[in-house]
């Protein structure tokens, strides 16, 4: 290659030029020792007196212990909800609503800092994001609904819907706050109380999230938050008082939860996994390309259930484009999280550094190449480094099974039937991404792709007016937009 | 635009141009833009600067006078401080060029004059590479020429083509800048496509701006630019350097720039040899930032040199 | 002396715009009140169900990629044709039971649902979808599309109504289906299938099978290309637990009473998909 970009890293740092570890301050952030379960607008111990650690999977040290909902808790929750919602809620205006809402995206606003910091240290998610993507968009979908909230009857026009009363949410450890954005902010402006879930190994912005609904007056028990792991979720789950649930995390879980669900004819929501094809045609815009999909597969430490997992490049610039894109891996920053100029964080938790390694390991013995560049990894914590799989086929399970790590599977196409062919060969269908300057190509393409986001000529966008949600085993269902609402309202009037 | 193809003079093999995405390049040099740079490294970065600078005065009030003085500055940029290292060249008329080999004499400081209807390029063939070979004859070491943008707006790529083949033999042994204008071109598909042209025709350095029209460099402009440079490199084994001129005015700018091209292009690109920032105000921000490295506390202007 | 004996119609599938007899060899009679039996109608068996779900796969993409104006008058052509029956199926639901008057009224009402839904094909996408304004240079719009193979337990009563309230307003958007019935309420909805094979309607887009809905049941909400299954027809003493296998592949399970005219039934199979572009030069 006669490009000098050199493969041996940081290319600045030769020159006797580094980027500055420049760590955020964790100042801001006042980590407690205990958190309890927020209920009924305080902080309560479980009842079983039962807890759990959540750790800074960067170094691997504990940041605090935090209480473990049992299905008495739940049930407490589920009450103070159930009270809520009959007392305050339900009754409330509109506009009202919509006021509580403005609030919470503006004290998000305030804190943005603290609360990206906090993010940061709890999921391991590089400070650049956190504060970049992660807080505005939490802010910008409370914003956004906190609007919703006095205009439902303009959204559907010839319904009469109410609300559905108590909702159970359980969110992943991917987008901690923002996950739990997308959940609160629609289902409290269509009127609704919430019990929500975080994951158990990212519970601390949540937590976080409850002061800031103190701060704000949110009427206590509107909005509840418990904490712990599986259990903590079937009891919401299988909990009788409430009345729609809502899902984000992976097919796996989805499925049981749908099981328990829909015997039970019960609203139920569902954003699960994906294996996102990444199609490079070869008329792109490829250096626009190569940080596409760079961003597809990287960002979050693709810990992103629409990550662009498997790279479809077309044929005649295969070769050239593998090359540059492993150049470009070869600048990323993998590193501490906290600093700014990084741009690959740790790896969520112990188990899925497992499973990355696990799979990825799979992917070898089934004969792909694997391509890892040359950045050393921190000693402690759960590092994984940018890792680009090649010679895979169809059927190797880097192919099929969604790895949820920063690990992209490669493959090749001659003709966009072939790669329609190959993108919509998945039991998923959450996103797809195409690169072409040739419009009537995009259409061609995005009219066929099997999935609910399709990104042309660019990648893993998001925005609280645009929905967002899969095709098939991804789950059913939308958040954001007009269409996000109607999750989250039912026909009222004698109509079911 | 399709992906098309321009012929390279050397080899008559033809070149592939890729489209360009504007977003997306614009969110690429954003994101660049947010890189922090250690304070220890914060000297190497500012002498890199400078050594990658060509003062630059192209008024038509300039003097023999004015000249010297800037060449002065060239050589030592802070008379107070022998370690801030000369800049790459001073960047003149044909007319001061003389003036400007004989005040930078012994230095390393190059010589680069603007030539061949500057800053329009709209004379005949014949007029432009006469007053190319003339500065060349007054001793330039590089000639700064522009393409000629309504050729190749209109479509006549083969005439601005062709004026820039002529330009590179008149140059000699001179180096060859071309300008592309960018801010005349209308879109980072000109752009890159007018980047293409310029190094197959043989440009040794493609060149942002002439700074006589308010639109001049950016930093994705010039990420547009370096992608180009790396294409090309990797199509031809041929490295041709960039220079980035006007609007650059701080040194934090510069730094800016400077991880544009390292990240783009890596470190071969990080010397005068291969990367230029042409600017007239931007030494005296550099050397402010400079003293403020040396002595813990913030400078004034009054406390550098003016031109 | 020939003619006067009635020549009786057989009852067979509607699979792939063929009519089949069950691959099973089975039928069941189905009889008039008066305990008088009308047909021995096929009963079709899981194969014969997988066999539906091939053709309505097959069918699915040509049938969505047709323009929604095609659709639409593929649609109400089949109203045409089922005013052209009307007769027909007075005396198929008199014979079922049915008395004159809502007979009449049931067809009434089915083809002016027929017609309602097939109005919908080039309007319900302006209605669902947007085009959403994000913060960035970025062209973002929603468009609604076919979740893909529908399956249906139809309604049993009103046998005609009850079907066509399902069964159009899934396959206005380009869904396929594949219907099943049971007991009386299977003549009308094998006629139903006579009518759509001589209309413009492209094979495999309705599949009717006729038997035993408990049976196949299981077999359709756990089948792994059936995308969505309309339950709302089984009878309520379905054990609940048979339909958990719809999680296997993320299955749309909807049940719902509503018998009006609706945009939600249209929208309970339809997925929304999303597109970005960057705006640039």
């Amino acid at each position: 290659m006669g490009n000098s970009n050199s493969k041996d890293g940081s290319s600045l740092k030769d020159f006797g030029i580094e980027y500055a570890s420049a760590i955020e301050s964790t100042s801001l952030v006042n980590i407690k020792d205990k958190y309890g379960l927020f209920i009924d607008g305080n902080f309560v111990d479980s009842s079983s007196g039962k807890s759990f650690k959540t750790l800074d999977p960067s170094t691997e040290k504990p940041l605090a212990i935090v209480a473990e909902a049992s299905s008495d808790d739940v049930d407490r929750a589920v009450s103070a909800a159930g009270v809520s919602y009959e007392k305050y809620w339900k009754r409330m205006p509109g506009a009202d609503r919509a006021r509580y809402l403005f609030r919470i995206a503006r004290h998000l606003q305030e804190r943005a800092r603290e609360f990206a910091v906090l993010e940061t240290l709890d999921g391991g998610k590089p400070i650049k994001e956190s504060r970049d993507v992660d807080l505005p968009l939490a802010a910008a979908h409370f914003f956004y609904h906190a609007g919703w909230a006095d205009k439902l009857e303009y959204a559907f026009p010839q319904r009469k819907l109410e609300p559905h009363g108590v909702i159970g949410q359980i969110i992943p450890w991917n987008f901690p706050l923002l996950m739990a954005a997308w959940k609160l902010a629609p289902a409290l402006a269509c009127g609704n109380t919430v019990v929500l879930k975080p994951a158990e190994t990212t519970p601390l912005t949540a937590l976080l999230l409850a002061e800031v609904i103190r701060e704000v007056d949110l009427p206590p028990g509107v909005v509840n938050i418990v904490t712990g792991a599986g259990g903590t979720g079937s009891a919401i789950v299988e909990h009788p008082e409430v009345k729609k649930l809502a899902f984000t995390g992976s097919t796996e879980v989805g499925k049981l939860i749908q099981r328990s669900a829909v015997k039970r004819n019960l609203p139920l929501t569902l954003e699960l996994g994906g294996k996102a094809p990444h199609i490079i045609f070869e008329d792109a815009a490829l250096d626009q390309a190569i940080e596409g999909v760079i961003n597809g597969i990287f960002f979050n430490q693709g810990h992103v259930c629409c990550a662009g997992s498997r790279l479809l490049v077309q044929e005649s610039i295969a070769d050239n484009f593998i090359d540059r894109l492993q150049t470009r891996i070869e600048l990323l920053r993998v590193g501490n999280p906290l600093d700014k100029n990084t741009d690959i964080g740790a790896i969520n938790s112990k188990a899925q550094l497992e499973r990355i390694d696990q799979l990825v390991k799979a992917g070898i013995d089934e004969g792909a190449e694997v391509f890892k560049p040359s950045c050393s990894l921190p000693e402690n914590g759960y590092w994984y480094p940018p890792t680009v799989l090649t010679g895979v086929q169809q059927s190797h399970r880097v192919a099929r099974e969604e790895i949820f790590g920063p690990v992209l599977v490669v493959q090749t196409f001659r003709t966009p039937e072939e790669a329609l062919e190959k993108a919509n060969n998945t039991p998923y269908g959450l996103s797809a991404g195409i690169w072409t300057e040739k419009g009537s190509l995009i259409h061609w393409m995005a009219e066929r792709l099997r999935a609910g986001v399709i990104w042309a000529n660019t990648f893993n966008k998001f925005d609280p007016t645009s929905p967002f949600g899969g095709y098939k085993e991804s789950g059913f269902g939308r958040e954001g937009g007009m269409q996000g609402l109607a999750a989250y309202l039912k026909n009222s009037g004698g109509r079911s | 635009m399709p992906t098309s193809t321009i012929t390279f003079r050397e080899t008559g093999s033809s070149i592939k141009v890729t489209p360009v995405d504007e977003v997306s390049l614009e969110a690429r040099a954003a994101s660049l833009a947010t890189r922090s740079i250690k304070t220890t490294s914060k000297r190497a970065a500012l002498n890199l600067a400078i050594r990658c600078m060509d003062l630059t005065t192209l008024e038509g009030a300039d003097t023999p006078e004015k000249v010297a003085s800037l060449c002065q500055k060239a050589k030592r940029p802070d008379p107070s401080n022998h370690d801030v290292p000369s800049v790459a060249a001073v960047c003149i008329y044909p007319e001061m060029v003389h003036h400007a080999v004989e005040a930078t004499e012994g230095s390393n400081v190059k010589v680069a004059s603007v030539a061949g209807a500057f800053p329009s390029g709209l004379s005949t063939i014949e007029a432009r590479t006469a007053d190319i070979s003339d500065a060349v004859k007054r001793g330039a070491d590089e000639i700064d020429i522009v393409l000629n943008r309504s050729a190749f707006l209109a479509g006549d790529e083969q005439r601005a083509f062709e004026e820039i083949v002529a330009s590179k033999d008149a140059c000699g042994e001179a180096h060859l800048k071309v300008i592309l204008e960018v801010g005349e071109l209308g879109s980072y598909d000109k752009i890159r496509q007018a980047s293409m042209l310029a190094m197959a025709a043989g440009a040794d350095f493609i060149k942002t701006s002439t700074g006589k029209i308010p639109q001049a460099s950016t930093l994705p402009r010039v990420l547009c630019m370096a992608e180009a440079v790396r294409d090309f490199a990797q199509q031809t084994n041929i490295s041709v350097g960039i220079k980035a001129a006007g609007g650059i005015r701080t040194a934090k700018q510069a730094w800016h720039y400077l991880v544009v091209i390292g990240e783009t292009l890596g470190t071969e690109w990080l010397c005068p040899e291969m990367f230029r920032i042409g600017a007239s105000s931007l030494l005296n921000d550099v050397l402010l930032q400079l003293k403020r490295l040396d002595s813990g506390s913030y400078s004034g202007p009054d406390y550098v040199t003016v031109d | 002396m020939t003619g006067k004996i009635p020549i009786a119609k057989t009852y067979k599938l509607f699979i792939n715009g063929a009519f089949p007899r069950s691959e099973s060899g089975r039928t069941f009679s189905v009889s008039n009140p008066e305990g008088e039996l009308i047909a021995n109608v096929s009963h079709a068996s899981r194969k014969d169900f997988r066999e539906a779900v091939r053709a309505a796969r097959a069918a699915q993409f040509p049938w969505a990629s047709r323009t929604a104006y095609n659709r639409g008058q593929i649609l109400y052509r089949v109203a045409e044709m089922l005013e052209s029956r009307k007769t027909e199926f007075v005396d198929l639901l008199k014979s079922i039971g049915v008395n004159s008057r809502s007979a009449t009224r049931e067809i009434e009402d089915s083809i002016q649902r027929w017609v309602w839904y097939a109005g919908w094909s080039d309007k319900y996408s302006q209605i669902l979808g947007s085009v959403n304004p994000v913060s960035g240079p970025y062209f973002n719009f929603t468009v609604p599309e076919p979740t893909g193979v529908v399956g249906i337990i139809a309604p049993t009563e009103p046998s005609m109504l009850g079907l066509i309230s399902r069964l159009v307003p899934a396959i206005v958007s380009g869904n396929t289906v594949v219907v099943v019935s049971e007991g009386k309420s299977s003549l009308t909805s094998v006629t139903i299938g006579e009518v759509l094979a001589t209309s413009d309607m492209p094979a495999g887009v309705v599949n009717i099978l006729t038997g035993d809905q408990t049976d196949l049941l299981p077999w359709m909400v756990g089948h792994l290309d059936v995308n969505a299954v309309d339950i709302s027809g089984i009878s309520h003493e379905t054990d609940m637990t048979l339909i958990e296998e719809a999680a296997s592949n993320v299955k749309r399970v909807v049940s719902r009473q509503v018998n009006e005219e609706s945009l939600e039934l249209i929208s309970d199979f339809l997925e929304m998909k999303t597109v970005w572009h960057p705006i640039g030069r």
